[in-house]
């Protein structure tokens, strides 16, 4: 309890020297240079681009607050903190930013499908010219519609029967597609990188000498240890083998091959995630409280 | 026949043209064909997902179950998005075509799609995975225990390369009266990467490799009909 | 003591620790030298020896949840390529990797003004269909990349006009995280078609590259430190970096990088400690 309202106290303070500082303009604020574009375009048909700038550029022409890049940074700047909040228990706050977060990326995946899915790659085959005149003007004029395309037309409507709550099998032929698309790809392509490719490469010399002709061997010592490494995981692998006498001595030996592979895993895993709470703070502190200035943007 | 055997079919042929086209490079164009259509489904993947999402949230809306305030939050920012995502709203038209309003790419600097994807998608989702590194701290701190032989070598490894990575290896081991290669770093970056964490993972990629040619292959024949579902 | 042994130790102390020891270098600016390593010396040979105006595709496979690790890094690679004046092929496989794409073309442009769209460089934008997308890359680019994000037609554009597969490039770099990422080029289109690649990967997938080096794949930078080694390498080779201090934000995250790593060291360290008196006293007993 005593921890819980000396937290609740560190945080008022906190929002409050916020307050302050926000008020007197010395911190969280975007500013943006307006330069007309394109430049070789007749001025009818120009527009004004808002480029980023840096507040020691705020005296030149062009150059002010962007009142809806601020208005953003603060609102990313508090979800930001909204996300942290977790930290301390679950809240009304995270769970407001988790379902915004939901909202906003199902909204953003579908945007995306659209333009880069079905307007690049199926309606530009079956209307060129009508997406030519409107969204992708690079088409080619001697583009003719290609009827085959009607396929993967009724193949997606049957894909979006799925949300009907009748008739739900009319979909397994799209996902029948995908499924045997994915197999078919995949079959050959671990099978040549993975599995052939990686015998491949644990066919190396035991014994390694220079060109010319020394014996190397910190490399030779490498190369046995790796095909010792190789060799005894993939025994340990072996299940259909008892593990018993010399089988159960060189699968154990690949399970410690095992670990120090995991353990390389963990380390980097944690390095990581370091690295990305390290990215978050520097924004709180440098984009938006302004405490920092690493780039000299500002001074 | 419509509900099983022509979906069996259907991935059987489609992926037996590509397993036939990688052999006959002149097969190679009905490949790309098959491929383009996965791809336009992929798309459409992203739209059922949309819509789906919009159905479970609006059954909860209405039937009032706890936590429905923020299923609304959840409808309103899909649908705001989706509404000035498709219309390009604030989207500048592309320089090469300014005469055509809608040559504009949807996420172009200046839209709202544009401006929701820094400020709120971006600062939420980057955070989300940045909480990761305070759970570790906990979990290093209570769970990770050498208790065997291979737990040990686990930690050892994972503390040599906590150390080797950053300047605390320079610290330790960096200097002129350490040999080289024993120093931390180069243990790291010419031992245990290279050698012992390269066998490790070559060993797992060829085990993956022969799970998913067979698994594969039972699809290709038509044995394996797990994506059918359990509906008739 | 008492309360560590028993359990009851709130762990939000320990992520308060966390918080201070990140909080504390980047506030204080501590930064440390860093010396590249071979693999991150492999990477920058790669992209420096090819001779100049050569075709580099860069894949930007990632979203906004691995920036902290891949922003600098793909920043690095775009900066060594323009200083070579490399033409420059952006894509992605990820659907929130398009705005990266375009965050780092502004860098470029800014940085390097003389480099002209549909020329030096092109944004093929966001891919959909993952693996389905390099296979066809590496039979027909123009079918895949038909168009630019601009609405231009990539057969008209010179960077792009002469390619008939994307096995025409000098080289594929391709800064990833998770599926589909560095692996799957690898897989579809360095390892079968021979086509000299580079990886950056985030620290978590960076491990499993190391198999297909260096026969598939000519080396990989691995998280922030591969970032950090990295910017280290381009600045003693191209000196004028030194004053940009954009250049150098990956050397900036080694500082509190070294004392998050500490910090867990010393956690774990502490937690097995504990285990194992609390072991020895429930023997005792």
């Amino acid at each position: 309890m005593k921890a819980d309202k000396l937290l609740a106290g560190i945080l008022l303070v906190l929002g409050l020297l916020v307050i302050i500082r926000a008020s007197s303009g010395d911190m969280g604020m975007v500013y943006t240079r307006a330069v007309s574009t394109p430049s070789d375009a007749p001025p009818e048909l120009r527009w004004t681009k808002y480029e980023a700038a840096t507040p020691i550029e705020s005296n030149e022409p062009g150059v002010a607050v962007s009142w809806p890049r601020t208005l953003g940074l603060w609102i990313a700047a508090l979800l930001t903190l909204a996300i942290f909040s977790f930290l301390l228990g679950d809240n009304v706050l995270y769970k407001l930013a988790e379902a915004l977060f939901v909202g906003v990326s199902a909204g953003y995946a579908m945007v995306a499908g659209i333009y880069d899915g079905i307007v690049s790659k199926l309606l530009s085959k079956l209307a060129p010219g009508l997406i030519r005149d409107s969204l992708i003007p690079g088409i080619p004029e001697t583009v003719e519609p290609d009827w085959l395309y009607v396929i993967p037309l009724i193949l997606s409507g049957m894909l979006l029967w799925r949300l009907s709550p009748k008739g739900g099998w009319i979909s397994r032929w799209p996902i029948a597609l995908f499924i045997g698309t994915t197999a078919g790809y995949r079959m050959v392509t671990y099978f040549e990188a993975d599995f052939v490719g990686q015998i491949q490469n644990t066919i190396v010399p035991l014994l390694v000498f220079a060109a010319d002709g020394s014996f190397d061997g910190v490399q030779s010592i490498k190369n046995i240890l790796m095909v010792t490494g190789v060799l005894s995981t993939l025994t340990y692998f072996f299940f259909s083998v008892e593990h018993v006498g010399i089988v159960h001595r060189v699968s154990r030996l690949g399970i410690w091959f095992l670990m120090i592979t995991f353990g390389v895993g963990f380390g980097m895993t944690v390095m990581g995630r370091i690295a990305l709470l390290a990215a978050r703070l520097e924004f709180l502190f440098d984009d938006w409280l302004w405490l920092i200035d690493p780039l000299n943007r500002r001074s | 026949m419509m509900k099983r055997t022509i979906p069996v079919m259907i991935a059987s042929i489609a992926g037996l043209v590509l397993v036939v086209a990688h052999f006959i490079p002149p097969a190679q164009s009905w490949a790309d064909e098959v491929s383009s259509w996965f791809q336009i489904l992929a798309a459409v993947a992203f739209i059922l997902g949309g819509a789906s999402l919009f159905k479970i949230h609006l059954q909860k809306i209405s039937d009032q179950r706890p936590g429905w305030g923020y299923s609304a939050l959840t409808i309103v920012a899909f649908t705001v998005t989706l509404i000035v995502g498709i219309f390009k709203i604030g989207v500048p038209p592309s320089e090469s075509f300014p005469s055509m309003p809608w040559s504009g790419d949807y996420v172009g600097d200046g839209g709202v799609l544009w401006w929701i994807f820094t400020y709120i998608f971006t600062p939420l989702n980057a955070t989300m995975f940045a909480l990761l590194a305070f759970f570790i701290s906990s979990a290093a701190f209570r769970a990770f225990r050498a208790k065997n032989t291979e737990a040990m070598i686990l930690l050892v490894t994972a503390t040599v390369v906590l150390l080797g990575q950053t300047y605390a290896g320079t610290l330790l081991t960096g200097y002129d009266w350490i040999n080289p290669h024993l120093q931390l770093k180069s243990i790291v970056d010419e031992w245990l990467m290279p050698v012992f964490n390269a066998s490790g993972q070559r060993a797992i990629k060829i085990g993956i490799a022969l799970g998913i040619v067979s698994t594969s292959l039972k699809v290709l024949i038509g044995t394996d009909r797990s994506y059918l579902g359990n509906e008739e | 003591m008492q309360f560590l042994t028993n359990g009851q130790l709130d762990r939000r102390w320990i992520f308060l620790g966390m918080l201070l020891a990140i909080a504390s270098p980047i506030l204080l600016q501590v930064t440390f030298p860093e010396k590249p390593s071979p693999k991150t010396i492999d990477v920058f040979n790669a992209i420096d020896q090819l001779s100049e105006s050569s075709r580099v595709v860069i894949a930007c496979d990632f979203d906004p949840a691995s920036a902290g690790e891949l922003e600098p890094m793909i920043s690095a690679i775009v900066r060594h390529c323009a200083l070579k004046r490399h033409r420059m092929i952006f894509l992605t496989l990820w659907l929130p990797g398009a705005p990266v794409i375009k965050s780092n073309i502004r860098m470029l442009v800014d940085e390097f003004p003389d480099y002209r769209s549909g020329i030096d460089y092109v944004d093929l934008g966001y891919q959909p269909g993952a693996e389905v997308v390099l296979k066809v890359l590496t039979s027909n680019f123009k079918k895949q990349c038909s168009s630019d994000t601009s609405g231009r037609n990539t057969a008209d554009l010179p960077i792009t006009a002469p390619l008939t597969t994307i096995q025409q490039v000098d080289l594929i770099v391709s800064v990833s995280t998770g599926f589909p990422g560095t692996t799957e080029w690898v897989q579809y289109v360095g390892s079968p078609h021979k086509v000299k690649m580079v990886g950056g990967t985030t620290a978590v997938s960076a491990p499993s590259l190391y198999a297909y080096i260096p026969r598939q794949l000519i080396s990989v930078l691995g998280g922030i430190k591969g970032a950090a080694e990295y910017e280290r390498k381009i600045m003693d080779h191209y000196p004028q970096l030194e004053a940009n201090q954009s250049a150098r934000e990956g050397i900036r995250r080694m500082g509190p990088q070294f004392m998050g790593h500490m910090l867990v060291v010393t956690l774990i360290v502490l937690g097995n400690i504990l285990f194992f008196v609390e072991k020895r006293k429930g023997t005792d007993r």
